[in-house]
């Protein structure tokens, strides 16, 4: 089952740190309670995303890997809470 | 009549609470792979919502230093050896397999060619995340750097005291 996110950042093609440097920029654009859905093909994010939550107090929601023709896509969200 | 008075504990505990995580970076070597490393953890810290302070000293001032910038110094000694290094954030060799700027020309050509960010975009991101630099004065005027060829946002000029008062109130503390 797909997760629902209200807002979406797309960072494909993009290296550490820039989809972390990307997701902290756009969280601000969320109003507090609303899911942000950041999509990555570099798989660090599989850990990265759960640390930066852990780290800023952000709720870390979930991931979803969606294989695509090449890449895989990692999608995780994150729950604004503050 | 209702006084509120301050519980200093819990005033201090609210302090702790609200006050951000820091981060020091002393920033030693002039190579580009270590430079990278540098500004990757300083600009990631600065997303994580920590407060960080870059310390720039000996090789790694060439990093804040303008595009192609060679010494100012009046003394002969020091002005050769500040033409001889020179600086910028696109002059920085590999620490390995630099080879005469060949193979830090490979390498550049590859992180273009992946839409990574370079140093100098790096900087630029470092900056706008709110990242501090402080240039060494001793090792300014040991290398023949001119205050003049730094780049603009240089936040201070200080020395070992500065850097230890940050460092003792940080969390993470790196040597590059």
């Amino acid at each position: 089952m797909a997760i629902s996110y209200d807002v979406k950042l797309d960072t494909l093609g993009l290296f550490c740190p820039m989809p972390i440097i990307k997701t902290s920029k756009k969280i601000k654009e969320l109003v507090v309670g609303q899911v942000l859905e950041v999509v990555s093909d570099d798989e660090g994010i599989k850990k990265d995303m759960p640390a930066w939550c852990e780290t800023t107090g952000h709720e870390f929601v979930g991931l979803e890997e969606e294989p695509t023709g090449g890449a895989i896509h990692y999608k995780t969200y994150v729950r604004k809470t503050k | 009549m209702a006084t509120t008075k301050l519980d200093p504990q819990v005033a201090l505990a609210e302090l702790q609470a609200s006050k951000p995580e820091r981060v020091t970076l002393v920033v030693l070597s002039g190579d580009m792979d270590r430079v990278m490393a540098a500004f990757i953890i300083a600009t990631g810290a600065a997303a994580m919502g920590m407060q960080v302070t870059m310390f720039f000293t000996f090789w790694g001032l060439n990093a804040i230093r303008r595009e192609g910038a060679r010494g100012g110094a009046k003394d002969w000694l020091r002005r050769m050896f500040g033409y001889l290094n020179t600086g910028g954030a696109d002059s920085l060799p590999l620490s390995r397999f630099h080879f005469w700027g060949l193979g830090t020309r490979m390498m550049k050509l590859v992180m273009k060619q992946n839409r990574m960010p370079g140093i100098a975009e790096l900087r630029e991101m470092a900056l706008d995340l709110g990242v501090r630099f402080i240039a060494c004065t001793t090792t300014l005027g040991l290398m023949g750097i001119t205050k003049d060829t730094l780049i603009g946002e240089v936040d201070q000029f200080a020395g070992v005291s500065t850097y230890l008062a940050e460092a003792r109130g940080a969390q993470v503390n790196l040597f590059i």
